[in-house]
């Protein structure tokens, strides 16, 4: 069976990994309530899309 | 080439998602909204346009069609006589999806999809189901006075009963 030659480094893991890190969401700004939201969904904080009440936020908690 | 316009599957087979599909088009038709998944609303959209396009024909044959696909008479009877009419007017994009958020638990997209020009009769639902809840909490709250009022005279510890 084919085995390693060499020990692996917890370095060599780690700069293997370097690249692998996640990315931030770009948030936009609620037109409605000034949060900070995801781009192209009703706002979870006011239940605005596109200038319109979409989801009544309080009746939903 | 038609390469890639297969539709969605949704990981079901054939007759289940034949059956979901047209139980969520005959919700929609009824409610004028439904809460579901994205891939969801992008499967039945096609038919439900397809069935407003029914409706808008509006003779026996159309009827009939209908009536093979909705569940319910009472989707049928919805379709033809308040929705057909509704769209009278535009040729196809009855629809609009609207991204919510994430469902915990699986993390899938949530959306919900509704008629065009339902804004009025979601806003009536919406106060007609406030309007039952607050009904139903003064009710709650008038039964755990009553329920505690002769409990407080006969004992000391009348909170202890709901």
């Amino acid at each position: 069976m084919p085995n390693p030659k060499r020990r692996h480094s917890k370095a060599r893991t780690g700069s293997r990994r370097a690249h692998d890190s996640l990315k931030h969401h770009s948030l936009s700004e609620c037109p409605n309530c000034h949060e900070r939201k995801m781009p192209h969904r009703a706002c979870p904080k006011c239940g605005y899309y596109k200038g319109r009440e979409v989801l009544n936020v309080e009746e939903a908690s | 080439m038609r390469h890639k316009v297969a539709g969605w599957k949704l990981g079901r087979t054939t007759s289940h998602r034949r059956s979901l599909l047209r139980n969520l088009v005959t919700s929609l038709i009824l409610e004028e909204r439904v809460e579901t998944t994205v891939p969801k609303a992008k499967a039945m959209r096609p038919q439900v346009e397809k069935m407003i396009t029914l409706g808008k024909r509006g003779d026996l044959a159309a009827r009939r069609q209908a009536h093979a696909y909705l569940m319910t008479s009472a989707a049928v009877d919805k379709l033809f006589d308040t929705i057909g009419p509704r769209f009278g007017d535009r040729n196809g994009g009855y629809l609009r999806i609207v991204r919510t958020g994430w469902q915990k638990g699986d993390g899938a997209d949530k959306a919900f999809i509704e008629l065009l020009g339902s804004e009025k009769v979601l806003d009536e639902k919406r106060q007609k189901r406030a309007e039952t809840r607050a009904k139903r909490t003064a009710e709650a709250k008038k039964a755990m006075e009553e329920a505690e009022a002769p409990q407080a005279g006969a004992e000391e510890g009348g909170e202890e009963k709901k």
